[in-house]
């Protein structure tokens, strides 16, 4: 392995593990509230679409991002107002809600099909002036993701909030006792969910791909909510391993490019393989530490 | 479990009211849908029933669309009794259909009588073992099976493509791999003269058998028993990882066979795109069954009359498949927002 492949690597392993911080971070929030949701895979395909499509339409990639989250944070309270409001099975209705994403994002992006775009400017710092490229060249989304991350474990661990919060996904009896809502913060957490996943989404189709294909998330959903189990519900730890699973997808273009005799089935495999791994790995250890009250809805108090 | 008349009619009623339901709900949208396109609803309901229901071949359709749900529905169903939830039928499906084609390509110059029921056994074991992977890594209380049997479904295709794409390239296939054609042997029999085939039969056969061992076995009873307490199945000394590891065997072959049939019956021969996501509406359909055999071939019938009419509808109407996925994943937000919390997946 030499330096330029090391180099190009990590500069898109932070690229793309960008877009599975921000999902991860969705995820993270509304697992301490004690929801399981399934379905941030068609948030992210929602978002994917119609961060496009609005990009596509109207020429400003950050407008695109905008309507990215919104999306994202209005299909993900469809899916709160059944689990919370009507206390429907989680699994099943977060199964629904990806099917519902995959639809809607079609159908958003279906105009879109074989489009090119700009996508999100690249802001360049630490140039090196005529030695080539600048060390960091990358989208506003990227810098913003782990303050992002910082900012969320801020409101989770550092807020009175963030503390009922979490104690909703522990003990949601307890939560009613301390006097506060589990229904309330629940919406609270899964809108910002929503928002964090239309912006992964929109990551993907603004800055990696720069155009739309119908299920272009290819199970990202389902890789940031295996990462949540192994950054411990911790959202600091979801920036390690995001920037893990980008690194596998970027090791895995990189060989492709530099022409490596593997067939790409066996290479696009890796992320999931990985995923397994570490998951077993995380078993072995027993360290998990899952919100005690997750998946199970709250039915109020006798 | 019901046993005595009155609770059975008591639980058949409400099964058949929720199936009234969901089929009331669909129809409802479906006209909705025509209504705000400038189209008469009526007009395209009268086509639709004399097409689908019309004639025999409409009818034969539905049953070839209902068979691998009742499949996949079933591969959910069976571990949901212990409390397992198995989110990987479409993996578990696809590698059915591999193994298939693996025992095709190795034994195709046996006899019909060897060849079926050597490439139903490979199925069931291909979709069997795939569905062992996240069993033990559940036994051993390392991975939870819903996250491992999601992540699966997306490695199984992989494989498969990684194969027709390569070592079992047909050399006819120029633009769109696929494998050779199955010989005729190994073609799974037809019934009626139409495409229906005999996995309709296998499938049905498996609900039976499925509904007897639940209701009428000591495997059955114990494990309901760990379904309801695992803590408690324990003590009573059933032996519980033993469960988990030959019932989601069970349900991952169950799901193989649906893919066994795909590739024996349906295509003849392994392709990339096998299934349509018959894994995940199986699981839809098992949740509004409530994991009962009844329920489960009335719902599969129903899903395979919802997606008729849709394809009918984006043919004749124009409507995009989209829609049609948007209006079903609709349906199922207002089954799931009406049905209280204790009868989720059992």
């Amino acid at each position: 392995m030499n330096t330029a492949l090391v180099l190009g690597v990590l500069a898109s392993a932070i690229a793309s593990g960008t877009s599975l911080l921000y999902a991860t971070l969705g995820e993270i929030v509304g697992e301490r509230a004690g929801i399981v949701n399934l379905g941030l895979e068609g948030i992210m395909l929602v978002g994917a679409a119609s961060g496009f499509a609005v990009t596509a339409m109207i020429g400003d990639p950050f407008l695109g991002v905008a309507a990215a989250a919104l999306a994202g944070a209005a299909v993900n309270l469809v899916f709160a107002y059944l689990v919370i409001g009507r206390r429907a099975n989680q699994l099943a209705t977060g199964l629904t809600l990806m099917f519902f994403g995959f639809g809607l994002s079609a159908l958003i992006g279906r105009p879109f099909v074989g489009t090119l775009i700009a996508g999100l400017p690249k802001l360049q710092f630490l140039s090196l002036g005529s030695m080539g490229n600048p060390l960091l060249a990358y989208d506003i989304l990227v810098y913003l993701a782990v303050p992002t991350a910082i900012l969320i474990w801020w409101l989770l661990f550092r807020t009175t909030w963030g503390l009922g919060l979490r104690a909703v996904g522990e003990s949601p009896v307890a939560a009613v006792a301390a006097g506060l809502s589990p229904g309330r913060l629940q919406y609270q957490a899964l809108t910002i969910a929503g928002l964090l996943g239309g912006i992964a989404g929109a990551h993907l189709s603004l800055s990696l791909t720069l155009t739309w294909e119908e299920g272009m998330t290819a199970g990202r959903g389902f890789i940031a909510i295996a990462l949540v189990i192994f950054a411990k519900w911790n959202p600091l730890w979801a920036i390690a391993g995001a920037l893990l699973f980008g690194a596998a997808e970027s090791l895995q273009l990189q060989l492709q490019a530099a022409g490596a005799d593997v067939s790409p089935f066996i290479m696009n495999m890796i992320p999931y393989l990985l995923t397994l791994l570490v998951l077993i790995v995380w078993g072995w250890s027993r360290q998990a530490a899952a919100p005690a009250a997750l998946g199970r809805n709250f039915v109020g108090v006798e | 479990m019901p046993r005595d008349a009155a609770s059975v009619w008591r639980s058949v009623s409400a099964g058949g009211a929720s199936f009234a339901f969901v089929a009331l709900l669909s129809l409802s949208g479906f006209a909705l849908l025509l209504v705000i396109a400038g189209k008469n609803p009526w007009e395209a309901y009268v086509d639709t029933v004399v097409y689908v229901f019309g004639n025999a071949y409409g009818f034969s359709e539905l049953l070839v669309r209902m068979t691998p749900l009742l499949f996949t529905a079933l591969a959910v169903a069976l571990p949901a009794r212990i409390g397992l939830i198995n989110v990987g039928g479409e993996g578990q499906l696809y590698m059915g259909a591999w193994l298939t084609t693996a025992g095709e390509l190795a034994l195709q110059d046996h006899s019909a009588f060897v060849l079926l029921p050597a490439l139903t056994v490979l199925g069931f074991v291909g979709g069997g073992l795939w569905a062992l992977l996240p069993a033990i890594l559940r036994a051993l209380r390392l991975v939870n099976e819903t996250i491992s049997t999601l992540l699966l479904n997306y490695i199984a295709p992989l494989i498969v493509s990684y194969f027709i794409f390569g070592p079992w390239r047909s050399p006819e296939s120029s633009s769109y791999p696929q494998s050779p054609a199955f010989v005729e042997a190994a073609r799974l029999p037809t019934l009626f003269h139409s495409r229906v085939h005999i996995g309709l039969i296998f499938a049905l056969v498996c609900l039976a058998l499925y509904s007897l061992a639940m209701s009428r076995t000591r495997f059955g009873l114990e494990m309901r028993a760990i379904g309801g307490n695992p803590a408690a199945a324990q003590r009573l000394g059933i032996p519980v990882s033993r469960y988990i590891l030959i019932v989601m065997f069970m349900a991952g072959g169950v799901a193989g066979l649906a893919g066994m049939a795909e590739v024996a019956a349906i295509q003849g021969r392994l392709v990339s795109e096998l299934s349509p996501g018959y894994g995940f509406i199986g699981f839809l359909v098992s949740w509004l069954a409530g994991a009962s055999a009844g329920g489960i071939v009335a719902m599969s019938f129903l899903f395979a009359v919802l997606s008729s009419i849709g394809d009918m509808l984006q043919i004749t109407q124009g409507l995009p498949y989209a829609v049609i996925n948007i209006l079903l994943a609709g349906i199922l937000f207002i089954v799931l927002g009406r049905r209280p919390v204790a009868s989720a997946a059992r």
